[in-house]
């Protein structure tokens, strides 16, 4: 068992803490699926949950789609070789299922949680709260008056088991398990993750939140999630992950769907904060209907390579779609992210902020695609992507990919790269500030306008996982 | 000297090019003392070497606050031991508003941990912005950010009156500020003049010091100082021009 250092242990208010992810538990797996991936995998995966029929088939076929698909190194980095697919584990859990009191959560299990902060959060101010370790929840629970209100907030297993007509109809329409090699590769060995359903014009006025934690080494989480707003309806959901620093590279691999009808809105925050070997290789497509919303927030600040680009489909008239994403690049980290706007009705209009820090050695990319086809009229796009270079070594790279056709639509970008000069910190600390305290500074200066944009307590922990990042980067 | 900011046979150069030579001088606590001399003496130098810049070299000399010597010590070290420098230059700082700057300023001078009194800040520093006749609406706006010359000048006068140092380096704080803000700011440093502070104040003019009167006065040249008076050597000096030393100097 690895040492908690006590000091680090003593928590401030309703902080969920990704900051203290580095400890980690002993390894007593009940069920263990093994090294390697093969059909055989996916059936002992399948069996553990009793699944049969359609999903297992579904299954099969992604296995089959993710091995016939190539590593996209021709335009992504070629650091995915280093991807050792066959010395992971797909499937670990200690056979639990999702517990409705922290009480009943196994005693270590437990403990994670806690020194994460997750209870203490719940408490202040989440509507339902969702906790899985490796690769099963194992904690769910959500305020009584929400469910009887229908709404429904499970994990993908429950969700099929539990409500199987909402589930099929939605499950891998809005990311199809051929979307790409890892979208394939989730819907082959998914598990995990949440099922939300809002029923109409119900408003959930406090967030949701699931917490992803990796405990074990050579391992691979592949948490599927699918939230479906009904007509006229409003919710939150945030999530949040931590890994334990290994000496081996683990996999993260999610698939999030998102679905909003007509005038529903969809807010969906992450606060990523994996340890610097986690490959973090995600898919997260929104559908928003007819004035629907569909808006991300995305932090990535953690994690060896994170390759993600949110993206939003407006398919009915006056849906909005919005990205507001912050990637930190520290030394030896590569955070490739971006966005992805597809309008596909008029009168839509979408939103993108992209800022990257890039620190040390540290790399980050940004992707945009934004699609207008001429045939719409009255589409806006805004995309706004803006770099800051806090050393000559770090590096940074924009490609924007936007196709607007049509007079009557209209798109708008900029770009910036600036970097933290030496005369700059030497101003900030000739006032008193460590050279640590000078670059959080100006980091969350540079963040600042886009942060005010997120709740509250996220935006205390964000700027206190900066200042961590920061101060780690001074020798 | 415990009372006093010493600088003694100070050393230091740019690249390999030597531009302090030997510079030698000692501000006691409550004292004002001005510097002047002609651009490109190595005055700036001289502000940037006690604060700490990495930029210089120091080749030999040493530097005492109170008694403690800070050359080598890191900028932040050197800040917090009691050394500001109001800059000739001042950085801007994007995003970062005065308010948070100062108060970031200030936390970094309290024990960790220690509780922070956000209402005597604000008390403070609104007491502060009245005195120098700035808006209040300048605490959102951010460090320096599209400020005038002037305002960047008494945005350094508004963080020395919040830090309160032991000693203040003010250098060529005049320049940019018009005649009513020369007359604020210096009113602003007056008030901070006292047993505990002691003023080095670097000018080319001497308006700055009919105002803000110094004990002192010393001129620089070539890296070190060549002639010390009282404040009449600014009035000779103003009306005499640098020949007069370089005559003077030509003669020793
Ligand atoms: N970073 C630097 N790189 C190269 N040369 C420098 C640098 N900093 C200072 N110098 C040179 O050192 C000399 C002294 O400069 P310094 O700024 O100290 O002069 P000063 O006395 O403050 O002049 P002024 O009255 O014009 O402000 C000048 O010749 C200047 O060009
Ligand atoms: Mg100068």
């Amino acid at each position: 068992m690895a040492e908690i250092d006590e000091s680090q242990a003593q928590r401030e208010a309703i902080e969920v803490d990704r900051s203290k992810g580095d400890f980690k538990y002993e390894e007593n797996y009940a069920f263990d699926a093994g090294v390697g991936l093969t059909p055989a995998t996916i059936d002992y995966i399948a069996k553990v949950k009793g699944e049969e029929g359609w999903i297992r088939e579904f299954r099969q076929k992604s296995l089959k789609i993710f091995q016939d698909q190539p590593m996209p190194t021709h335009w992504a980095t070629a650091d995915l070789e280093n991807i050792k697919f066959e010395d992971i584990r797909y499937y670990l859990s200690k056979g639990q299922k999702p517990v409705r009191t922290w009480e009943e959560v196994p005693d270590d299990v437990k403990k994670t949680f806690e020194r994460l902060g997750i209870p203490e959060s719940e408490r202040k101010f989440l509507a339902g709260v969702e906790a899985q370790f490796d690769s099963e929840a194992v904690y769910s629970r959500m305020k009584e008056e929400l469910e009887k209100l229908g709404v429904i907030f499970c994990g993908p297993t429950e969700g099929l088991r539990d409500h199987p007509e909402i589930f099929r109809k939605w499950f891998g329409k809005v990311i199809p398990a051929g979307d790409n090699k890892f979208a394939a590769l989730n819907s082959a060995v998914f598990s995990g993750g949440s099922f939300i359903y809002i029923p109409k014009g119900v408003k959930v006025a406090q967030p949701l939140q699931a917490y992803f934690r990796i405990n074990a080494e050579n391992f691979g989480q592949f948490e599927r999630t699918l939230i479906i707003a009904d007509e006229g309806s409003e919710v939150t959901y945030m999530e949040g992950c931590t890994a334990p620093k290994f000496e081996t590279a683990t996999l993260h691999s999610a698939v999030v769907e998102l679905v909003a009808l007509k005038g529903a809105k969809i807010q969906y925050i992450t606060v990523q904060n994996w340890s610097a070997n986690v490959f973090n290789l995600v898919t997260k497509r929104g559908v928003a209907e007819e004035d629907a919303e569909v808006r991300w927030i995305d932090c990535n600040i953690g994690s060896r390579l994170t390759m993600k680009y949110p993206g939003v489909v407006l398919r009915g008239k006056r849906a909005r779609g919005e990205v507001l994403s912050i990637a930190l690049a520290n030394d030896g980290q590569h955070q490739d992210t971006g966005a992805k706007m597809i309008h596909a009705a008029d009168d839509t209009t979408s939103n993108i902020i992209a800022k990257s820090i890039s620190v040390g050695e540290g790399r980050s990319t940004y992707r945009g695609l934004v699609h207008i086809p001429k045939t719409l009229s009255n589409c806006r796009n805004n995309t706004e992507c803006d770099a800051l270079l806090i050393n000559e070594h770090s590096r940074t790279d924009t490609y924007p990919a936007i196709s607007v056709r049509g007079r009557k639509n209209s798109v708008q970008h900029e770009a910036s790269v600036s970097k933290v000069s030496a005369e700059q910190i030497f101003y900030m600390m000739q006032r008193g500030l460590s050279e640590g305290e000078a670059m959080s500074l100006a980091v969350n200066g540079f963040v600042n306008d886009l942060v005010k944009e997120f709740p509250m307590e996220y935006s205390v922990e964000l700027k206190r996982l900066i200042e961590l990042q920061m101060e780690g980067s001074v020798g | 000297m415990p009372d006093s900011l010493v600088i003694k046979n100070l050393n230091a150069s740019i690249g390999d090019r030597p531009i302090l030579k030997d510079f030698s001088l000692t501000v006691p606590k409550g004292e004002v003392h001005a510097i002047m001399g002609p651009n490109g003496t190595g005055k700036s130098t001289l502000s940037k070497v006690l604060a700490g810049h990495p930029d210089y070299t120091v080749q030999s000399g040493e530097a005492f606050i109170d008694g403690e010597q800070i050359i080598g010590l890191e900028p932040d070290v050197i800040a917090r031991a009691g050394l500001f420098l109001a800059f000739q230059y001042p950085s801007e700082i994007p995003g970062v508003t005065i308010a948070n700057f100062i108060r970031a300023a200030i936390v970094a001078r309290q024990a960790k941990g220690a509780p922070f009194d956000a209402k005597a800040y604000y008390n403070e520093l609104y007491a502060k912005m009245d005195a120098l006749k700035m808006d209040r609406k300048f605490t959102s706006r951010f460090v320096n950010e599209g400020f005038s010359g002037g305002e960047k000048k008494r945005c350094e006068i508004l963080q020395l009156m919040m830090l309160k140092p032991k000693y203040a380096v003010l250098d060529e704080t005049d320049s940019g500020l018009d005649i009513d803000a020369l007359r604020i700011v210096s009113e602003g440093v007056n008030a901070m003049r006292g047993p505990d502070t002691g003023f080095l104040v670097i000018t080319h003019y001497q308006r700055l010091l009919d105002y803000i009167v110094p004990d002192r006065v010393h001129i620089m040249w070539d890296g070190r100082i060549v002639h010390s008076g009282g404040k009449e050597l600014a009035l000779e000096l103003e009306e005499k021009g640098y020949d007069w030393v370089k005559q003077d100097l030509a003669k020793a």
